[in-house]
């Protein structure tokens, strides 16, 4: 026996990405996000609280471009774990293994939570 | 924890490419991983040109011709050749399958063969399952009875309570499942894997098996059961069409259920 020690075998590095694979891991993404989220939500607050100098500042931060693609990913953060959150509940149930119910689900979370997203700012922007 | 990249060992390079015959009309380039701990080097990608017209039609066909004509140091575990034993688990085109029943022709362009992934590799596509053995016995994967045995006959079984192992039984233990997971490619020093738990599961709705509690005792830690996050690689690879992932779920619910 030689010392030599045994290599890893590639994982990542070679593993072909499924969408189920993919939105596990946007399931874990989306919930660090939201925990940023919820600062934006806390400044706001504080920022109402504060006054109306304070409140200004927020409406300025979050107004230019860079406040709306955050606000952006924060929403649609928060309906894609919405909606994945959901599909986690029916799988707790030991419901929707079935590999072409697992296919469809993915392809519903993602096309439902990108249509919330849509919604929540039509909604925002007084369009509906 | 999870370490995404490859230690410094285990990092890959091009190696040697083998060219088929000049009169070869019909090659496919298999792309193999390489290792052995005789010369100290690195993992490398070789390269064979396989003759298609004069080589079987399954992978493993591919393999044992490479094997026999073209490299004899080619390294790789193999046995029934008609999918019942598990040996040739590996990963090809980036799933996990077995190397016996999957068609050379399902793949476009080159075939690039891995061993099975995160795992300590013994030689080229020998990976060293020491761990997965144990975790497969560390779940007592055998009837256990406190109830004597009845005399003159054999400890019976509804046909329905017999159905319910179906799709459970059917596991050659190949590891592809196990080792297409994310979760036992950061953790299986303490996750089960789902092979291991499909197995576990079969023994907890096995009607005869009257150790059910011991059993969920020993699953209930939040690494050995619940490092299953759904990511579902495991339902999607299996080589006999079983779901892991949905056994994992139904273990999850008898946890629930016992709490009353």
């Amino acid at each position: 026996m030689s010392n030599t020690q045994r290599p890893t075998s590639p994982h990542l590095q070679v593993y072909s990405w499924s969408l189920e694979m993919a939105l596990s891991i946007f399931h874990r993404a989306t919930g660090v996000a939201l925990g940023g989220g919820t600062l934006l939500i806390t400044w706001w607050l504080i920022a109402i609280a504060t006054g109306p100098e304070a409140y200004d500042q927020f409406r300025m931060a979050m107004g230019s471009i860079i406040g709306k693609t955050i606000l952006l990913a924060f929403t649609f953060s928060l309906m894609l774990h919405l909606c994945n959150g959901i599909r986690h509940l029916f799988w707790d149930m030991g419901k929707g293994f079935d590999l072409e119910d697992t296919h469809r689900s993915s392809k519903l979370v993602l096309l439902s939570s990108v249509v919330l997203t849509l919604i929540s700012w039509a909604v925002g922007y007084g369009m509906i | 924890m999870a370490e995404f990249k490859l230690p410094k060992n285990s990092t890959y390079k091009k190696g040697k490419t083998w060219a088929a015959d000049k009169d070869a009309t019909n090659i496919k380039r298999f792309n193999i991983y390489r290792w052995n701990e005789d010369d100290g080097e690195n993992p490398r990608i070789d390269t064979y040109e396989v003759d298609l017209d004069k080589c079987g039609p399954m992978v493993l066909d591919g393999l044992i011709k490479i094997k026999n004509e073209i490299d004899p140091t080619l390294t790789f575990r193999r046995s029934c050749r008609e999918g019942v034993c598990g040996s040739c688990a590996m990963n090809i085109g980036g799933k996990n399958t077995l190397a016996c029943t999957i068609d050379i022709a399902s793949y476009k362009g080159d075939l690039n063969i891995y061993p099975l992934p995160h795992m300590d590799v013994v030689k080229d596509l020998v990976p060293d399952l020491t761990n997965f053995y144990a975790q497969y016995a560390s779940i007592k994967p055998w009837m256990q009875t406190q109830t004597p045995a009845p005399s003159g006959t054999e400890r019976l079984q509804s046909p329905e309570d017999r159905l319910k192992l179906d799709g459970l039984y059917e596991c050659v233990l190949c590891a592809c499942c196990s080792t297409s997971c994310p979760s036992y490619w950061w953790n299986s020093d303490k996750y089960l894997g789902p092979a291991v738990l499909l197995q576990a599961y079969r023994w907890l709705i096995d009607s005869r098996d009257e150790n059910t509690g011991e059993r969920l005792d020993e699953l209930e830690d939040s690494f050995r059961l619940y490092r299953c996050h759904t990511i579902m690689n495991c339902a999607n690879t299996c080589p006999k069409d079983l779901n892991p992932a949905k056994a994992i779920a139904e273990i999850k619910k008898m946890m629930v259920e016992r709490q009353g």
